[in-house]
């Protein structure tokens, strides 16, 4: 920018030495601008409307639209191993969701007799003889880790099962695109339906539709509250108006996000919304099993009639989009693996048929190792998909997952039914009494987990010559151990009064709790006492 | 200053101006934006008619549902009021000295007292209830009465107060000076007496002959106390005002003499039922023994 005259730099376009005319000065709708900055403070006023063009090379157009508006997906019928199998776990994950409340489990008179209960209003977690109390919660994040362990090792070992099978808003999505179906015939009769003028019949239709879709919605809902209360008790109760209202927000909600994630977002969800694709994608490598277009077989695509005449130029695919047509996220699989592919394995079934129809052998489309694939079009022998779930990840994964559930497992077997917990009064830390002895009051919290009362004891360990008594014994019954009962499955709190003869010193000691069942738990928790003798 | 064009790679209008090169797109605002905007224009129109809303010079507009804030704290108090009604019911008919036996409005005494304890009582006794021995409040957890400690001598004491200026019934007891009364060497011989009464000194003839004619009518021959006239123990470990040498010399010449205000008038009798529980269950309650039908000599005998 040196030796630039100010008054030059608006009347021509400014020009360095040795460079390219047309470089420096772009025709841009009709009007010549600069390549070079402008600066405002030494240019004319209209300069400032230039505009210039810094980049090198220059910019290159974006694709006409960054928007792709959705198409909706039609996916058509389609019949096959594959589909049986989506059918059944749908069955049973549906059955499982919606039934599981309804189990009935017998835990005795103090307990609900629900299999599996969030008892948020008591603070209780039953699962079928497991019982959890608020300060076990450990065990629940346990439950959450073996869960993420266990996606984990799902994808490591078969891809994502668990998207293409068992996630809830894939199964709902496949419910939802079976009423569709139901209701508007298949595929074509769909798209057809989509494109008509909206008619009486068409707005009956979609009424019925939407009817059955809000049903569905509402029961899932529904069946999502039934794990916070005792599920008959409660269906009486919403039904008659007296359920809380968090009951009705919650059904509400569930019935909205339903209606929506399923009946309409669907594919959208796993697209764009969810961030497990994502997460799994990362996971992925050429090991993994996936749902594969065999493109060295498949390629160069052509219509059996083309193929006839010239078998030497095309491949196996005759490009007649089948497994386009029966994709719930309707996705090309033949562009290669992508994060729209929830590995359902819908398009094996339809390619399997159509190659059966036309005589070639099946697996065109298939369950795959990129690795494997490639073996396979350097004409190795193809291994068996099985073989893919036995590789050092997979297995490691497992018996991090295995030991995880084994220690859960070990710890509930072992883990004590009687608790204690010891808060003592720090005003005043120590009372003197007329006699010269020391007494220190502490709050004493009882625990029992067991579903039935029990007598427990209560005893002072260390602090020689200290007898106790409690808020409803008296100081008549001061004793070095006390009994108390506490009610099934609850907590009671005793206020104990520790008096101990002058000269003691301030020390530690615990106090004990024994169950005086044949179980004999037992628990102990220290505790300090305190005397005008000052600390320690 | 128009000179809209339509953005290639978006394909969207831009507003019309440049500013060094920088054009602004004019990009519609998302629809579910604007819905979101509708649906709160629409929910703020529902609540300004319904809730109180407008602010006006010495009021809001009411809303035609009538709710307030205030309006709903007193219907939430007179619901915790409806519910206590009927325990505070059974408490002001049940004899003080019967309330142990029915454990469940024993409870709820216990813990109506403490809240009530923390707003009256905190002050001097301190919020657990340990007194303060230089200002000379006493300790409520021990087992030292100066007035008695059973359920009813307790609820008298706050009924009544103790030294209570203007109350007839007020508890009062009247230690006399001495300063001026005796020569040092006297005095130094009368309080190794009295630290001798709990074994914290050896006494001398002397002064056990001046305990004896001077405070024995009082304090008993043995420093036992009298709860009759509010004369404290000199024979246990507890002193109100101290149990060095100098402080029971002090208090012999220059006695202080507390001051506890009346309640009756001032709290309800079942607010004062409860206080009195509350401080009973402390830890250093007494079992009532009927010896008398006038509550004001009512006294607990020693064990
Ligand atoms: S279904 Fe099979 S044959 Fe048909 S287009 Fe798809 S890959 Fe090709
Ligand atoms: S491409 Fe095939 S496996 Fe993937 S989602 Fe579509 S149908 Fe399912």
């Amino acid at each position: 920018m040196k030796n630039r005259d100010p008054g030059r730099a608006s009347s021509a376009p400014p020009r360095r030495e040795g460079e390219n005319s047309d470089q420096a000065v772009v025709v841009e709708d009709g009007r010549a601008k600069s390549n070079e900055p402008v600066s405002s403070a030494v240019a004319e006023p209209e300069a400032t409307t230039l505009r210039h063009e810094p980049h090198e090379p220059p910019r290159q157009p974006l694709p006409a639209k960054l928007f792709e508006k959705r198409t909706k997906v039609h996916n058509k019928r389609i019949d096959g191993p594959f589909r049986r199998f989506k059918w059944l776990v749908m069955l049973v994950t549906l059955a499982i969701y919606y039934g599981t409340p309804w189990i009935r489990w017998d835990r005795g008179p103090y307990a609900p007799d629900q299999a599996v209960l969030v008892d948020l209003a008591n603070r209780r977690f039953y699962m079928f003889g497991i019982e959890i109390w608020p300060h076990e919660f450990y065990y629940v994040a346990g439950l959450l880790i073996m869960a993420a362990l266990g996606l984990f090792l799902v994808t490591s070992a078969v891809g994502r099962a668990w998207c293409g099978y068992a996630c809830p808003q894939t199964v709902w999505t496949d419910l939802f695109q079976h009423v569709d179906r139901f209701v508007d015939g298949d595929r074509n009769a769909r798209i057809k339906l989509d494109a008509a003028p909206l008619g009486l019949r068409k707005i009956v239709k979609r009424a019925f539709k939407y009817t059955i879709y809000l049903v569905i919605a509402f029961w899932t809902g529904g069946a999502w509250i039934m794990y916070f209360a005792d599920a008959p008790t409660l269906v009486r109760d919403f039904w008659v108006g007296e359920a809380a209202p968090a009951a009705y927000i919650t059904v509400g909600i569930l019935t909205l996000t339903t209606f929506t994630l399923g009946g309409f977002m669907r594919e959208q969800v796993c697209i764009y919304m969810c961030p497990w694709p994502r997460i799994q994608t990362a996971m992925m490598d050429e090991k993994s099993l996936l749902v594969t277009y065999k493109d060295w077989r498949g390629e160069p695509r052509g219509s059996v009639k083309k193929a006839k005449k010239n078998p030497e130029k095309f491949g196996d695919c005759i490009d007649c989009l089948q497994c386009v047509a029966v994709c719930p996220t309707g996705i090309d699989i033949r562009e290669g693996p992508q994060v729209g592919c929830i590995t359902c394995a819908l398009c094996i079934d339809a390619c399997d048929k159509v190659m059966a129809e036309v005589g070639r052998p099946r697996g065109l489309i298939d369950y795959a190792t990129l690795e494997d694939c490639e073996k396979e079009a350097n004409g190795e022998v193809a291994r068996p998909p099985w073989k893919a779930l036995l590789r050092p990840r997979t297995i490691a994964y497992f018996l991090i997952w295995g030991s995880v559930g084994l220690a859960m497992l070990f710890a509930l077997g072992v883990r004590s039914h009687v608790g204690l917990s010891v808060s003592p009064d720090r005003n005043p830390p120590y009372i003197l009494m007329s006699d010269g002895s020391v007494r220190n009051s502490y709050t004493l919290k009882l625990r029992n987990m067991e579903s039935r009362p029990r007598a427990m004891e209560i005893a002072l360990q260390g602090l020689p010559g200290a007898v106790m008594w409690t808020d409803t014994s008296g100081r008549d019954a001061a004793a070095r151990t006390q009994v108390k009962t506490v009610p099934a499955d609850q907590v009671l709190v005793v206020r104990a009064y520790v008096i101990a003869p002058e000269g003691v010193d301030t020390q530690e000691f615990s106090f004990r709790v024994t169950s005086r069942d044949e179980q004999r738990e037992s628990a102990e928790t220290e505790a300090r006492f305190d005397t005008p003798g000052g600390s320690e | 200053m128009t000179n809209k064009r339509i953005d290639e790679p978006t394909g969207t209008e831009t507003v019309g101006h440049e500013w060094d090169g920088i054009e602004e797109l004019d990009t519609p605002m998302p629809r579910w934006w604007l819905w979101t905007l509708y649906l709160t224009i629409i929910w703020g129109v529902i609540y300004v008619i319904l809730y109180p809303a407008w602010p006006l010079v010495d009021r809001a507009t009411e809303g035609v549902l009538g709710w307030s804030s205030r309006g709903e704290l007193a219907e939430e108090m007179s619901v915790v009021d409806q519910a206590r009604v009927s325990m505070r019911e059974e408490l002001s008919r049940i004899p003080i000295e019967r309330l142990p036996e029915n454990s469940e409005l024993f409870t709820q005494a216990v813990a109506g007292g403490r809240s009530a304890f923390q707003v009256h009582c905190s002050q001097c006794h301190g919020s657990g209830a340990a007194g303060s021995k230089t200002l000379g409040y006493p300790n409520l957890n021990d087992d030292d009465w100066l007035w008695g400690g059973d359920l009813k001598a307790i609820e008298y004491t706050l009924v009544n107060g103790i030294r209570a200026p203007g109350v007839e019934d007020t508890r009062t007891s009247l230690m006399p000076p001495f300063a001026g009364v005796f020569e040092p060497a006297q005095i130094d011989g009368l309080v190794n007496h009295v630290l001798s009464l709990s074994g914290k000194a050896t006494s001398s003839s002397s002064g056990a002959q001046l305990y004896q004619d001077n405070c024995s009518i009082c304090h008993g021959p043995a420093g036992e106390g009298d709860r009759e006239l509010g004369a404290p123990r000199l024979n246990d470990a507890i002193w109100l005002y101290g149990s060095s040498r100098e402080q029971v010399r002090e208090q012999i010449l220059n006695p202080k003499m507390g001051r506890m205000p009346h309640w009756i008038g001032r709290l309800d009798p079942v607010t004062i039922k409860m206080l009195s529980a509350y401080v009973w269950s402390l830890g250093g309650g007494e079992e009532f023994v009927e010896v008398s039908e006038n509550p004001a000599v009512e006294v607990d005998e020693e064990p």
